[in-house]
């Protein structure tokens, strides 16, 4: 049995436990360990989507209709998807400028507009207080129905009982008790209410397990499984698989889904959830996905209980909407329905808490505010107001709860009641065009937003509210079938002759067509002035900007005084010390009376304001204690995105040319390069014809004296004979360098690879050039370590370059005195070979030219003895043996030409200069 | 920063995804009366793409990191 009392005394303990959870989670929070912090505290937070509606009425409309009641889920789990932009964006607008409501937040966006402030809070309480009234009349019918267990009979219709005795209103007040306590114990500057939430995810859960449990029970227990309750319910005709409707028409499937996936994110429940009480974006994240789950968990079982209880209860008058309750009553499940009782009551209360702080915030901030204010103008108001904030949202949720209980006491079992969830879902979709394109779109303005609420909102009054009051019999039925005055035109649920639809795609069309509509034609009227392009700037453009925006958008005076007295006004002297001492600190100013009244100070102390009195009257206090001048509208894009948007293009301009006169210093560059090495081309071929012709001058002289005077004596003719064969000697060696040097500079010859001891290679070189030294009388002392030194190079062309080196000594040696010395040192990784002679040696003026082509050193002879590409040569095949060459001379002393490679094993290791340094030999 | 976008983005096309499975004619194709192991088959479509858009989106979320 379940008495009343121990209905209570459940109903209370159950309260009792929310309590001591928001209690525990709010003291947490003070000491900084947060509870809500979780992101799964967050998605199960979202959760209060699900009201006594998702849980008690669900089943009923799955009986009417099958899968007919999906779409109120399916919406919200498809806009989900987008929360990763969309919400994103609201979260952190509502962050950087404390917005605390809904209404509040269109009416930010539209130049911080009261009116449009008040027009969203009256259509929001109109709009959701018959939905509390809803929540209200489950709780006393669930424990009605509950208190006469195990008899399962139909509640009593309500109207019968006089208002004292009525259950309701006790509900009513208890909850309005209990949310004061959760939402409006103390003023929070940002209205953020950490104990509500981690009770609100509570009861997520609570609500949950509850339906789960029931539906394993009508499935598993009472039945076989799904199969086997789908085909019982099936043979007894109760199985409706078709998703079109009745008439095979998808309408309802599809406006349903729109209005689901608006409702989730206008509903000033959700937006109090899911905006207002975020703790972190990072939050957002786990409930895209997590909250759809959660939607799906809670309508598996919709479908398999609305069969069992039809198959249960078949010929009674049970309603379906009850049969979560009435089904584990009918098989006697005592345990089971308090279970099923307690899910329902967390249902609809946590609805009922989190709608109404968050109507209680609107009403105030948006409604008995700005009343508040202009009253303030020739009455001067008390030195401290937070305690008058906290009465004035106090006296709200009171108000708000009676006036719900109000409508449930006198629609009762009427029409207007029963089908009030999507009305309600209605009303709040009205939000959504100014919401939604306002987040997009910069150029709505204030008078396209109050337009298309207004409109869209009448269309609402018009074509669902005063329908279902007829329906309920309050207003003449004549008004719906005839039309207001009898004009057939105008009835309300066939408007201008638009039949064939249900009523709620039939609102939902019009409403949109006249919403949308009147939003863009105002907005399009006329530009956006100073306020609503600053506000649009700033919503539009958050994701954009790392920092908060906003604050170089004042210009005036302002008393740091002033500023200060006025927070300590609102929020209490407590709240105003500690919220200015911390931006003190972040300013790096010792105390508050250091503060600059500058425009950053100017813009912390009204978005302070903003999180107590809504950001509209926020902005009235500020201008009432500041001296505001005002911006022109091309001072505030000059300041805003835009401007700084034209300076990032000027600069990435800026950039670009800057690459583009970069690239074309290079192409001249190149260009100049590629002259200067055609220039030196022209040379070298000037010179190697040069030289070719000096020899083919003197074999030419001399073969024709030859030719034409046979007479010549014989050890003449011998001795012209030896020239011209000397100097086609040259000449061929002339030729053979040349291509030899074109050979190695353009990188076609072929370069073996062979381990050489170069000690060996110059034993071998100076036997070589032995004759020559000979013939000139000079003396070859050869320095060489007593070991191998070996070095990884084309042997031949390293022989070249010895052999060119000795030869040149020999060449410039003096006759008969000559002493050539060859020394070969190695150490460092490297192996150093240096030939010396004892000549006249090389002019300093001339040293940095001579291992250019065709120089011929001058000193000594008269007569040029090579053909002054033997240096060069020798320099191109040190060079490509990562090796280099340099010559040390004296005047009169003599020439050394040294030459370094690195050793075996450190060939790919290039020489380093300090670590070898120049030899100082000359000799 | 990148990687943040990429998420959204790839949310966004699970969102195109459920609206081609749920809000187009392709949804006629399920809706009849047919049974799949006992259970009517518009109910399996539709409770089977549900759970494939929440599992889509767990994984896009879940894996892109913080």
């Amino acid at each position: 049995m379940l008495s009343t009392k121990l209905l209570v005394l459940y109903s209370l303990l159950y309260l009792g436990l929310l309590f001591a959870i928001a209690y525990w989670a709010d003291k947490r929070a003070d000491q900084q360990r947060s509870v809500i912090s979780r992101p799964t505290i967050y998605a199960l937070s979202l959760g209060v989507y699900c009201t006594a509606w998702t849980f008690y009425g669900s089943v009923g409309r799955a009986a009417a209709t099958g899968v007919g009641f999906l779409p109120i889920y399916l919406g919200p789990t498809l806009i989900a998807a987008l929360w990763g932009t969309l919400l994103l964006k609201m979260v952190r607008i509502s962050k950087t400028q404390r917005i605390t409501s809904i209404a509040d937040f269109i009416a930010s966006r539209y130049g911080k507009s009261q009116l449009l402030g008040g027009i969203v809070t009256v259509i929001a309480v109109l709009g959701v207080v018959p939905y509390i009234a809803l929540q209200l009349k489950a709780i006393s019918r669930s424990f009605t129905i509950l208190q006469s267990y195990p008899d399962v009979e139909l509640a009593g219709t309500v109207e019968a009982i006089p208002i004292l005795q009525d259950t309701a209103l006790y509900v009513a007040l208890l909850l309005a008790a209990f949310t004061i306590l959760f939402g409006a114990r103390h003023l929070d500057a940002s209205e953020r209410h950490e104990g509500m939430v981690a009770a609100i995810a509570f009861e997520s859960i609570v609500k949950l397990i509850a339906f789960l449990a029931v539906g394993i029970f009508a499935t598993f227990y009472l039945h076989n499984g799904f199969g086997d309750l789908f085909d019982k319910a099936e043979l007894a005709g109760f199985l409706n698989p078709m998703i079109a409707d009745d008439a095979g028409d998808y309408g309802n499937w599809y406006s349903l889904t729109i209005l689901a996936a608006l409702a989730v994110m206008m509903l000033p429940r959700q937006f109090q959830v899911a905006v207002v009480e975020n703790s972190s974006e990072h939050h957002l994240r786990r409930a895209v996905w997590m909250f759809p789950l959660y939607l799906l968990l809670i309508n598996i079982f919709v479908i398999p209980i609305a069969l069992a209880g039809q198959l249960t209860f078949a010929g009674t008058s049970v309603d379906a909407d009850t049969f979560v309750l009435t089904l584990p009553m009918a098989h006697d499940q005592g345990g089971l329905s308090l279970l099923a009782f307690i899910g329902g009551l967390s249902a609809a209360t946590g609805m009922v808490i989190v709608e109404t702080i968050a109507l209680s915030t609107m009403v105030c901030n948006d409604l008995v505010m700005p009343g508040l204010l202009r009253r303030w103008k020739r009455v001067p108001p008390e030195a401290d107001l937070s305690q008058l904030l906290l009465r004035i949202r106090r006296g709200a949720i009171i108000v708000i709860l009676l006036l719900g209980y109000l409508y449930f006491h006198f629609a009762g079992e009427a029409y207007a009641l029963v089908s009030i969830g999507l009305i309600s879902f209605s009303a709040v979709a009205q939000f959504a065009p100014a919401m939604l394109i306002g987040l997009y779109w910069r150029g709505g303005t204030h008078a396209g937003a109050l337009a298309g609420l207004v409109s869209g909102f009448g269309v609402w009054i018009y074509t669902l509210l005063l329908p279902s009051f007829a329906k309920s019999g309050w207003l003449p039925a004549g008004f719906l079938d005839h039309g207001p005055f009898g004009i057939e035109l105008l009835r309300p649920q066939e408007l201008f002759g638009l039949a064939g639809m249900n009523e709620i795609t039939h609102c939902l069309f019009w409403s949109m067509l006249f919403n949308i509509g009147a939003y863009l034609f105002f907005s399009l009227r006329r530009a956006p002035n100073v306020h609503e392009t600053t506000q649009a700037t700033l919503f539009v453009d958050v994701l954009k900007h790392e920092r908060p925006m906003g604050i170089g958008l004042w210009r005036g005076k302002a008393e740091i005084k002033e500023l200060f007295g006025l927070a300590e006004r609102f929020l209490g002297a407590e709240s105003a010390h500690r919220s200015f001492r911390q931006y003190a600190a972040r300013r790096k100013v010792q105390d508050i009376g250091g503060l600059p009244a500058d425009a950053e100070t100017v813009h912390f102390a009204e978005t302070l304001l903003a999180g107590a009195i809504g950001s509209a009257s926020a902005r009235v206090m500020v201008a009432s204690v500041t001296a505001e001048e005002a911006l022109g509208l091309d001072e505030v894009l000059h300041i805003l995105d835009e401007a700084s948007q034209i300076r990032a293009y000027s600069r990435e301009l800026e950039q670009k040319s800057r690459e583009l006169k970069a690239a074309s210093r290079e192409l001249k560059a190149a260009n100049e390069q590629l002259k200067e090495i055609d220039r030196v081309k022209d040379d070298f071929m000037s010179s190697v014809t040069h030289e070719l012709r000096t020899p083919l001058a003197s074999i030419r002289a001399f073969s024709e004296i030859l030719y034409d005077d046979p007479k010549v004596e014989l050890e003449q003719r011998r001795r012209f004979l030896g020239i011209v064969v000397s100097e086609t000697k040259r000449l061929s060696r002339l030729v053979n360098q040349v291509l030899d040097l074109a050979k190695i500079e353009s990188g076609h010859a072929d370069w073996r690879s062979e381990h050489v001891d170069v000690a060996e290679l110059i034993t071998e070189a100076a036997e070589l050039t032995e004759q020559l030294c000979h013939d000139r009388g000079a003396r070859v002392i050869c320095e060489l370590p007593g070991r191998p030194c070996v070095v990884n190079v084309d042997r031949d062309r390293l022989m070249q370059v010895v052999v060119n080196l000795l030869s040149n000594a020999v060449k410039f040696a003096p006759q008969d005195e000559g002493i050539i010395r060859i020394r070969l040192l190695e150490g460092a990784g490297v192996c150093r070979v240096s030939v010396s002679d004892n000549g006249p040696g090389i002019p300093l003026a001339e040293q940095p030219y001579i291992f250019e082509k065709f120089h011929q050193g001058s000193g000594g002879s008269e007569k040029p003895v090579g053909t002054g590409l033997g240096l060069p040569i020798s320099r191109e095949i040190v060079e490509h043996l990562d090796g280099r060459i340099w010559v040390d001379s004296s005047p009169q002393i003599g020439a050394t030409f040294t030459f370094e490679l690195p050793v075996k094993g450190d060939s790919d290791q290039r020489v380093r200069e300090t670590d070898v340094e120049k030899s100082p030999d000359s000799g | 920063m990148h990687q943040s976008i990429l998420t959204r983005q790839r949310l966004v096309g699970i969102f195109l995804i459920g609206l081609v499975l749920l809000y187009s004619p392709a949804l006629t194709l399920f809706d009849r009366a047919a049974e799949w192991g006992g259970i009517p088959v518009s109910y399996l479509y539709l409770f089977g793409v549900w759970l494939l858009l929440v599992v889509l989106a767990a994984i896009t979320v879940e894996a892109s990191g913080e």
